[in-house]
């Protein structure tokens, strides 16, 4: 069964709810487009981009009418390439080093060329991708977790010509690509395309919790090198009164249920709190999915938020009421049902040795807001400890610590990228992190094999 | 406001635009439109024995995402009645008196038929005669067109025919498809023609379907070669125009015709000379309407440059053309990049590398390869602004980006001024060499002792 059958997944109404943000671009503005591009020597845009896509070769080859070379030109550098095009930052990242910026011209639609020209490739079955020779199959590497970091570290390492298995505990591989980005950025679906041809590929798929279901010291064994692109896990917890109430529902599981459970239903008055990035698709989802208000609570301002500032404007234009300095104490709940929230008010403090400003309660300044959801969106939690207790893995406020041009951890048996490793950013960082720790990898295993040789000989 | 009136070799016009014979000028309802429109003058779609054409009959070549920088055509003359083509002139001529109507003419190379049709030309009122000598497709395989105009002797005969009969001004009209355009101009010349028009279309293949690997334009999975003309063709145009409009041996009004949108190239044919413009793809691509830019482009041009009539410019860059051993070997430019206005796309720094003289270089890199190869290398990640509180530098060009000209090694050869983006980003600057003027011409009649 192709994971496209998968029943899991019943997008069908959320694709009338959540119509793109940014549509398809036809093949004649796709040329129009492409002939903008000066075609920047050394160009900005693809220092810009984590993974480094050579962006005015490929927008040369859709110029040119080479939709086959400019499709491997993006996959060469990113096998995440359609995804990237559609969920990617690209006003801060290629976008935003356009040159065409400094003389106050249109910036080239990049992510757009990028998803035309995927879009093409994933068109034609034929276009799938060859692994590299085969190598040496006694040496193997493991993927643990089926996001971005994990898909590209395996794929990379198939494309050198290793065996490679992804351990991932979900149904489905993909990871916040197939369950947490909001619809319309990305469909599960494309995401899906992006796993099956990883798999193509030749990389291994086993649904099984690591550490539990298969022992670490099995995975030891079995394994030459382990990469670790474990994501975040679920959401930390708010750590107050109430929060067990029903209709309290973090806001990665919120995206994944709406998107999974066909009967998923929203509330009417919703409260999201937090401030980042997936606080605001969660409360942009929650008005599409039929919510009559959505307000969003964050104990610092508008200008500590640290959502982008284009998803902020976005949100405002969909409706979301915004609250700044208010702070969650207590989920007032009636019959176990949540009814509203309890906040006090904050003010800003001066700023620490970071420059962040932090948020102190004021004395006698609570108040209550009647609601029937809540959504917590409150930074993230890692699942790393008990690598980090039993592995001698070193952690740094929780996240795991890497050689950054190698992704190499404190234990030399083990790589790490993405999420788990930056704190979460974005899909296209994790990319970046997987392929060089796929390099240094490949390049391990071969020193091994070297070895290997030399002790026979 | 500027007199755009023409008297060119006796046809009078109210402006200087003709459309070219070919199909916007292909009946009488056409032209009176056309007429309406602005143009001054209009010369009839070739008349003859009438032909069968194919279907289909363009192909062009697009650019950059432009449609028809190039187009190409295997239509022939009319393919309508002598009759009908004369009729209508009568009309026109009548509703429109003070415009000029040419007939365009290509009949079988005998006397006695050219004589006919040149009687009945100017009976029916045309102001003047075009010998199309020119049509290098289909036409030019029947011993007409081209094949004319490719041999001096029978342009000077049929032209000497012509001029037997004519009482109107007689045009002839050049091909470029011959190795050198002067011959043919003095033939015409030899057989008494009154003035020129030129140039003709070029023979052309505009490419090929790569899906059926057939050329353009395909007709029943068979094409052949077609004329070329449009904006692609105006160079080719302009310096066959100079070649004849400077022969001592010609003398001759010329039509300026090849690659004419607009009223830049009207007044780029005009100072190379020419009397008169012919315009017809673009007429083409937009329709009649374009001519009123024409117009007023033009006039607007003469205005600023205080030329009160066409007289006055006519022919005025053609002393700035010169042959090659007469330009000053000592007259020295380098590039400035303006670092004010540079984007930092680094086209002229490779543009310079690998397609000049390596004299542009960017700071820390002894080569382009190098500063490739550190971007690579570079570790990047997704800022996020309020987190990694990084400065915006969007509007600022990074200083590592901005190349810098190595001005004693800097040739002058204009490279990177023409890639560069940015207007007045990269200007050619004079440098002093402190020699005197001195051209290949008189170095080496000095180095012989002469």
């Amino acid at each position: 069964m192709s994971l496209m059958d998968n029943a899991e997944l019943p997008v069908s109404r959320n694709l009338e709810r959540f119509p793109e943000l940014h549509p398809a671009l036809d093949s004649q503005s796709a040329l129009a487009e492409a002939n903008r591009c000066l075609f920047c020597f050394d160009a900005p845009c693809m220092g810009a981009c984590p993974t480094h896509i050579d962006v005015p070769r490929f927008i040369k080859k859709i110029a040119s009418g080479n939709l086959r070379g400019s499709a491997l030109t993006i996959l060469d550098a990113n096998i995440l390439g359609l995804s990237c095009s559609r969920v990617c930052p690209v006003d801060v990242l290629c976008e935003g080093s356009c040159v065409m910026h400094r003389y106050n011209k249109k910036p080239i639609e990049i992510g757009r060329l990028q998803r035309h020209a995927m879009e093409y490739f994933y068109s034609r079955p034929a276009h799938a991708l060859q692994p590299g020779p085969a190598q040496d199959p006694t040496k193997r590497a493991a993927c643990i977790g089926g996001g971005p970091a994990s898909l590209t570290c395996a794929a990379e390492l198939r494309r050198q010509g290793f065996a490679v298995t992804v351990f991932d505990n979900r149904p489905l591989p993909g990871g916040l690509n197939t369950y947490g980005v909001a619809e319309y950025k990305l469909r599960p679906t494309d995401s899906l395309r992006e796993v099956e041809m990883v798999r193509a590929l030749g990389v291994e798929f086993r649904q099984a919790a690591v550490g539990t279901d298969v022992p670490l010291a099995d995975l030891e064994r079995e394994f030459a090198f382990i990469f670790l692109g474990l994501g975040l896990g679920s959401m930390e917890r708010l750590g107050i009164p109430g929060e067990d109430s029903a209709g309290v529902v973090d806001a990665l599981r919120f995206i994944e249920r709406y998107k999974t459970k066909p009967d998923f239903e929203v509330g009417r008055r919703v409260a999201v709190i937090g401030g980042g990035n997936t606080a605001i698709d969660a409360a942009n989802a929650a008005l599409r999915l039929g919510a009559a208000e959505v307000h969003l609570f964050y104990r610092r301002t508008e200008r500590e938020m640290p959502a982008f500032s284009f998803e902020f404007d976005h949100s405002k234009v969909e409706g979301v009421r915004f609250h700044w300095l208010a702070q969650p104490v207590q989920i007032l709940s009636s019959d176990g049902r949540v009814v509203g929230i309890k906040f006090v008010r904050t003010q800003l403090d001066e700023a620490d040795a970071s420059g962040r400003r932090n948020a102190v309660p004021v004395a006698n300044s609570h108040f209550d807001f009647a609601c029937d959801m809540v959504i917590p969106a409150l930074g993230q939690s890692r699942l790393a400890g008990m690598l980090s207790s039993t592995r001698s893995i070193e952690l740094k406020r929780g996240s795991i610590v890497v050689d950054r041009p190698t992704g190499r951890t404190s234990n030399p048996q083990y790589y790490a990228g993405g999420d788990c490793v930056n704190g979460g950013r974005e899909v296209v960082d994790a990319v970046a992190d997987g392929k060089r720790a796929a390099l240094a990898i490949a390049a391990a295993l071969r020193s091994e094999m070297a070895k290997g040789v030399e002790h026979h000989g | 406001m500027a007199d755009l009136t023409t008297n060119f070799a006796g046809i009078r016009s109210p402006n200087p635009f003709w459309l070219a014979s070919g199909p916007p000028t292909n009946c009488g309802e056409q032209i009176m439109r056309a007429f309406d429109a602005g143009w001054g003058g209009a010369v009839w779609k070739t008349i003859g024995e009438p032909i069968v054409n194919v279907s289909s009959r363009y192909s062009s070549v697009d650019w950059n995402g432009q449609r028809m920088m190039g187009l190409n055509n295997i239509e022939l003359i009319t393919d309508r009645p002598i009759e009908v083509n004369l009729r209508e002139i009568a009309e026109v001529k009548k509703r429109y008196p003070k415009h000029a109507v040419i007939a365009s003419l290509m009949v079988d190379s005998k006397r006695e038929t050219w004589h006919d049709i040149v009687k009945r030309s100017e009976d029916a009122g045309a102001d003047g005669l075009e010998l199309n000598f020119g049509c290098p497709h289909g036409m030019s395989e029947r011993g007409m067109g081209s094949a004319v105009g490719q041999v001096p002797e029978y342009c000077t005969m049929i032209t000497g025919w012509v001029k037997e009969v004519a009482r109107t001004p007689v045009m002839v009209k050049l091909t470029p498809n011959i190795t050198d355009i002067r011959v043919a101009a003095r033939a015409a010349r030899k057989g008494r023609a009154d003035a020129l028009s030129a140039i003709n279309t070029i023979n052309s293949i505009t490419g090929i379907d790569l899906d059926t690997l057939t050329p353009r334009p395909y007709v029943g999975g068979q094409s052949a070669h077609g004329g070329y003309c449009g904006p692609a063709v105006k160079p080719i145009a302009l310096h066959l125009v100079q070649q004849i409009a400077t022969d001592p041996e010609v003398g001759l009004p010329i039509s300026g015709i090849g690659g004419v949108a607009g009223w830049r190239e009207a007044a780029e044919f005009i100072l190379l000379g020419c009397g008169t413009v012919q315009a017809c793809t673009a007429a083409m691509h937009y329709g009649y309407r374009i001519v009123e830019d024409m117009i007023d482009g033009l006039s607007n041009w003469m205005d600023e440059k205080g030329f009160r009539t066409l007289d006055d410019f006519r022919g005025l860059s053609l002393p700035k053309v010169t042959e090659w051993k007469h330009l000053d070997l000592n007259y020295k430019i380098v590039a400035r990049i303006h670092e004010d206005k540079c984007i930092g796309c680094d086209l002229c720094y490779i543009a310079c590398w690998d397609g000049a003289h390596q004299c542009i270089h960017r700071a820390g890199y002894a080569k382009p390869p190098g500063a490739e190869a550190a971007s690579r290398e570079r570790l990047t990640v997704t800022p996020i602004a309020k987190l990694d509180a990084q400065a915006r530098t969007n509007g600022r060009t990074p200083p590592e980006r901005i190349p810098h000209v190595d001005e004693a090694e800097c040739v002058g050869c204009n490279l990177c001024w023409l890639v560069c983006p940015v207007e007045n980003c990269i200007t050619m600057e004079k440098t002093e060499t402190g020699r005197p003027a001195e051209s290949w011409d008189q170095r080496t009649a000095k180095a012989s002792g002469v």
